[in-house]
């Protein structure tokens, strides 16, 4: 199976730091604004971006987490997973949200993600950040940061790789069979 | 009735209850019958997700729609507070629809058998039944007819899963890993299925388990009986003894019918030689642990004071019991959708 890779760890971190200027920029300040990382890679993700603005508005940001394993509306079909962990989130009402995962792709996790978010407040707003967007969306979703759009064929593996979550860091494509066989 | 030991599973029963689609996940299991034969890593998965369980009810709306269009009967020949309540309560916070049938209440009355009010049940569009029943095994018989699962809620004297998961995680909560942890457990282990599934469940983490209580409350076998078939427990007699040094202390209720079954010769000398009480509970480790499974007979198993003390995790218990049932109906239906539902007849 082919891979090619996309983002060099250089790249995941230049692309972390430009969306965090975006999001500062987007929301004129960081007013109210919470990171939510979505489990499992979002989670770091959420935190590199709030640290990056740190280091440039010298503020400190609340980041949490969110599982929407019991939020999902795949869950009557095959290899739905049984393992659901605990979220943890600060208080949303009323404040900024910028929701933040690895991967957007059909947009039905982020869909689970907004009715979880909901249920822990009414948040003034919620945004969308994510390292890559893989196209194929199922729903009207859309990212309003996102590192990298990457072009696939429903049958490829993004493989997004985080130091913290598995120790290495990168992001590869691997095309998959149906994808070769188009070749 | 009499039974001298719990026995292990006669070898026509309806095992493996699980489903044939091979899956890399933990849990494979349709029904939950009791923990005789469940792995340490099915224990593990059933804690960790019951912490998920205990985020979601602290919330300021403990709601979750995981099991929207569920259904979920609970069947109840005998009578229960707790443990009714908390299932009823575990379905509604999952979203799922939960429908009380007490017996003395429906066809049961008029002589419906088991089988055929679990059908019955079944074809209105139960998904997964809860059974109590004061026959030991009757959730062994309804799983073998049923096509939905089934959730033991207590069997007569064998088994009582969910207590002992929710015993369990309360001492994990608590105190850790159990792993050469001291439990014991005083009372009425004869006549008791809260005991039975707590011993197969702690002495397959490792805990060091020993059982007290008056030699006609022990059940006959349970020392000596060869490895590998019952838990391995230690038998002491005299609490002032199995007390020192534990880490858990276990009371079980004292049922008074067995008063009159001439098991113990009375109610005051039974609570003389083995209440749990502030003098016993000194000899135990600082801080141990008392659990009790309710209803608790104050002034016989338990004096008072020790029940409403700073050791008493009697309240947590009953919270706790709302998150493992959840647990429980989370991984029990994610097998059923996972597998899909077997057609009618078909073996298990």
């Amino acid at each position: 199976m082919p891979e090619a890779n996309i983002m060099s760890p250089a790249d995941i971190r230049r692309a972390i730091v430009r969306i965090a200027h975006e999001i500062v920029e987007h929301n004129r300040g960081t007013q109210d604004l919470v990171f939510v990382g979505m489990r499992t890679r979002g989670v770091p993700l959420a935190q590199r971006i709030a640290a990056a603005i740190t280091e440039f508005e010298h503020e400190q940001l609340p980041v949490g987490t969110l599982d929407v394993g019991l939020y999902r509306d795949d869950l009557t079909e095959r290899g739905s997973s049984v393992n659901i962990q605990p979220s943890d989130l600060p208080d949303v009402a009323g404040k900024r949200v910028v929701l933040c995962d690895d991967v957007l792709y059909t947009g039905r996790t982020v869909r689970a993600a907004l009715d979880a978010l909901i249920d822990f407040g009414r948040p003034e707003r919620i945004q969308l950040a994510v390292l890559v967007d893989r196209g194929h969306r199922e729903l009207p979703i859309r990212a309003d940061f996102v590192g990298k759009n990457i072009p696939t064929s429903r049958g490829d593996d993004v493989q997004v790789r985080l130091g913290e979550t598995d120790g290495e860091e990168y992001v590869r494509v691997a095309a998959g069979e149906e994808a070769e066989a188009l070749r | 009735m009499t039974i001298r030991a719990p026995q292990p599973r006669p070898t026509d029963a309806p095992a493996p209850l699980t489903t044939s689609d091979a899956d890399e996940s933990a849990w494979q299991r349709r029904h939950l019958l009791d923990l005789d034969d469940v792995s340490v890593d099915e224990l593990d998965l059933v804690l960790q997700t019951a912490d998920t369980m205990k985020e979601v009810l602290s919330r300021e709306v403990p709601r979750v729609p995981a099991l929207r269009g569920t259904t979920i009967m609970t069947l109840f020949y005998e009578n229960s507070t707790r443990t009714r309540a908390s299932f009823e309560l575990a379905g509604k916070v999952l979203g799922a629809d939960v429908i009380n049938v007490s017996a003395s209440a429906s066809s049961v009355s008029k002589g419906e058998s088991l089988i055929d009010t679990v059908k019955t049940l079944q074809a209105v569009g139960a998904d997964v039944i809860v059974l109590r029943h004061n026959r030991s095994g009757a959730p062994y018989l309804a799983a073998r007819h049923a096509r939905c699962s089934i959730i033991n809620a207590g069997d007569g004297l064998h088994a009582h899963p969910t207590q002992a998961l929710l015993d369990l995680l309360t001492i994990r909560s608590r105190i850790g890993d159990v792993r050469g942890k001291r439990v014991v457990i005083v009372g009425d282990v004869l006549h008791s299925r809260v005991a039975r599934s707590n011993l197969w469940s702690l002495t397959a983490l490792g805990a060091d388990v020993t059982v007290c209580a008056p030699r006609t409350l022990v059940p006959v076998g349970l020392e000596h009986a060869p490895e590998g078939t019952l838990p391995p427990v230690r038998v002491e007699i005299d609490l002032d003894r199995a007390i020192v040094g534990a880490d858990v202390v276990m009371a079980l209720r004292m049922q008074h019918e067995r008063m009159q079954g001439g098991f113990v010769p009375g109610v005051r000398e039974y609570s003389r030689l083995y209440q749990i009480n502030a003098a016993r509970l000194a000899r135990a480790k600082p801080g141990a642990l008392v659990l009790h499974p309710g209803p608790m007979n104050e002034g016989v198993e338990i004096s008072h004071e020790v029940a409403h003390g700073l050791q008493s995790h009697v309240e947590e218990q009953v919270t706790n019991g709302v998150a493992v049932r959840m647990a429980v109906l989370w991984l029990i239906t994610r097998t059923l959708s996972r597998g899909g539902r077997l057609p009618a007849g078909s073996a298990l």
